[in-house]
């Protein structure tokens, strides 16, 4: 890790068969930060998501988390590695109760050992799941799945915790509940990279962040520049 | 109560009882199926030739060192285990990575491991019809029951009772392993969201030689826990796969608790209809409850696909 960076995107050019949406990315997670991803529908930030979990693999370019490669490992593998992926459309088990979703969420090795605390801490930072243990997880509401996805996602004990559009569908309210958990998730210690349409919030609690258009990186500084920026003004936060 | 009438109770009852112990042998054959469509989304058309090679070892092993039928189980289950999964992960799974034009090619290509098993059978054991021919082949098992004043004689098939016993204890642990071990929610998370299972770090390609594997030794049980009562050949494998196949769709497709009851029904609707209606169109009875299924009913008797 000699650039100190936790995790490092290179160059990547990444297609859905003959069709290219990503064109030479690149962008970098230092350790204990939140960096946030912002861009219009369709400008790839899922893909960039879903090549870093190694769901997609780039036809250029480079994924390092910690040192190590990403973008040469399966899928599967990526998780041991210390990163959780909490996917777009949260993407729970619909046929298994909430408690199997986060079992599941705690399948590396590592994470068996420490299942009970792990179960338990996620039961305290959102003790409604403790009361819906035992539903199946496709016929909770929008907000209680998405607090599912992201308990699953923390039963591995990620050092990098992504989030795919966790406010995506939710009442303002829960959205709010939503950004906090993040906050909290962060205050302890996990490095967040966040994926958001809800640019304005996602602004304010980011270190730095991203912006995507069309595929390519138009944009970057911290939150606070980002959300004075003109240009973020008039495209994301309609002011 | 008139005899007649008693009579006629003890036909029924008798003839429910038949059904009901041949529907646990289907279900068996139904649930493997099942799995494999949930997890792989194929129709397995080589289901009932991996029953005939199940039947063929139960044979080999009864004729070669007299090993009974009952006690060949603990070969068969990891020998169908182990064929099933060299299948998935030799030649299914390098099929469906082909992008090809026929979507469905995989399921094509059970067809032709089905034929392959069935003419190599034909090979090694020639088309002859083989049995096994255990000491309790046509043992019974006696209940008299006083319905009315009047004596009702019911009798069972003692390897049919045996049979129907162990595929109870095989779809019980089946449903056990799914729901209370980590590989058992593996298998039900690839089933679900195969994406979102690989994120949770789960090789979905190994579930699929898992799951196969499984699939074929629960077909592979039936055909243990059938041989003692069935003569075998190398065709014999098709009809099964009919069946399989009928038992799949009346439980909704991938859903392995309709499998059971579709098992069941299959089991009970050829009982019944070839004492009522008539014996020459058992296999007919199938496929008439399966027409009006897919027409009334196109998602199954319990409507909700999943593992
Ligand atoms: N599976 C896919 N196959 C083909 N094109 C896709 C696929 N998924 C996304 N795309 C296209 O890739 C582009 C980026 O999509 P995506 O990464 O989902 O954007 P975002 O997450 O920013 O909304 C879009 O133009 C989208 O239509
Ligand atoms: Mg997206």
């Amino acid at each position: 890790m000699s650039s100190g960076n936790m995790l490092e995107v290179k160059s990547l050019d990444v297609f859905y068969g003959d069709v290219q949406v990503l064109w030479d990315v690149n962008f970098e997670v230092k350790q204990g930060e939140v960096v946030a991803l912002i861009g219009a529908n369709g400008s790839g930030k899922s893909t960039t998501l879903a090549t870093i979990s190694s769901l997609l693999t780039p036809k250029r370019g480079s994924v390092t988390f910690e040192g190590q490669p990403l973008h040469t490992r399966a899928a599967h593998e990526i998780i041991s590695l210390g990163i959780a992926h909490v996917p777009e459309a949260r993407r729970l088990f619909p046929d298994m109760t909430v408690e199997e979703n986060l079992l599941l969420g705690a399948l590396t090795p590592e994470a068996k050992k420490t299942r009970p605390e792990m179960l338990e801490k996620v039961y305290t930072l959102f003790p409604r799941m403790r009361e819906r243990a035992k539903q199946l997880a496709g016929t909770m509401s929008g907000g209680e799945q998405q607090m599912a996805a992201i308990g699953r996602g923390l039963m591995s004990k990620p050092r990098l915790l992504m989030l795919d559009e966790p406010s995506l569908g939710l009442s303002p309210l829960l959205v709010g509940d939503i950004f906090r958990v993040v906050e909290e998730v962060h205050k302890q210690g996990v490095t967040v990279l966040l994926v958001e349409q809800n640019v304005f919030k996602t602004l304010t609690i980011a270190d730095r962040a991203y912006v995507l258009e069309n595929g390519q990186i138009v944009h970057s500084g911290t939150g606070k520049d980002l959300l004075n920026d003109e240009h973020v003004k008039k495209a994301y936060l309609g002011l | 109560m008139t005899p007649q009438l008693a009579g006629q109770i003890e036909l029924f009852v008798q003839v429910v009882i038949a059904g009901l112990l041949l529907g646990g042998l289907y279900s068996l054959i139904g649930l493997g199926m099942s799995l494999i469509m949930g997890v792989m989304r194929i129709i397995n058309l080589a289901h009932g030739e991996l029953m005939m090679v199940a039947m063929y070892i139960t044979f080999l092993l009864f004729s070669l060192i007299h090993m009974d039928p009952y006690l060949s189980l603990f070969v068969v289950l990891p020998a169908l285990f182990l064929i099933g999964a060299a299948l998935q992960k030799y030649l299914i799974t390098p099929v469906m990575d082909v992008e090809s034009v026929l979507p469905q090619n995989q399921v094509l290509l059970t067809v032709g491991i089905g034929m392959v098993l069935s003419n190599l059978a034909q090979m090694v054991f020639s088309a002859d019809y083989k049995s096994v021919p255990v000491s309790y082949a046509s043992k019974t098992i006696y209940w008299d029951v006083n319905v009315g004043g009047q004596t009702i004689s019911l009798s069972f098939n003692f390897p049919f009772l045996v049979a129907f016993g162990i595929a109870i204890a095989l779809g019980a642990a089946l449903f056990l392993f799914l729901g209370k071990t980590d590989i058992g929610r593996m298998i039900r998370a690839t089933a679900q969201d195969k994406r979102a299972a690989a994120i949770m770090g789960i090789n979905t390609k190994r579930i699929t030689y898992i799951t196969f594997g499984l699939g074929a030794a629960l077909v592979g049980a039936a055909g243990t826990l059938l041989a003692p009562v069935y003569y075998l050949y190398p065709a014999i494998g098709g009809p099964f796969t009919s069946k399989a196949f009928i038992i799949t769709v009346l439980g909704g497709m991938g859903n392995i608790a309709g499998a059971v009851l579709g098992g069941v029904v299959l089991g009970l609707g050829e009982s019944l209809g070839s004492v009522y209606i008539s014996l020459g169109y058992k296999d007919a009875f199938g496929f008439i409850i399966f027409v009006l299924v897919l027409i009334f009913l196109p998602k199954g008797l319990l409507g909700k696909s999943s593992v």
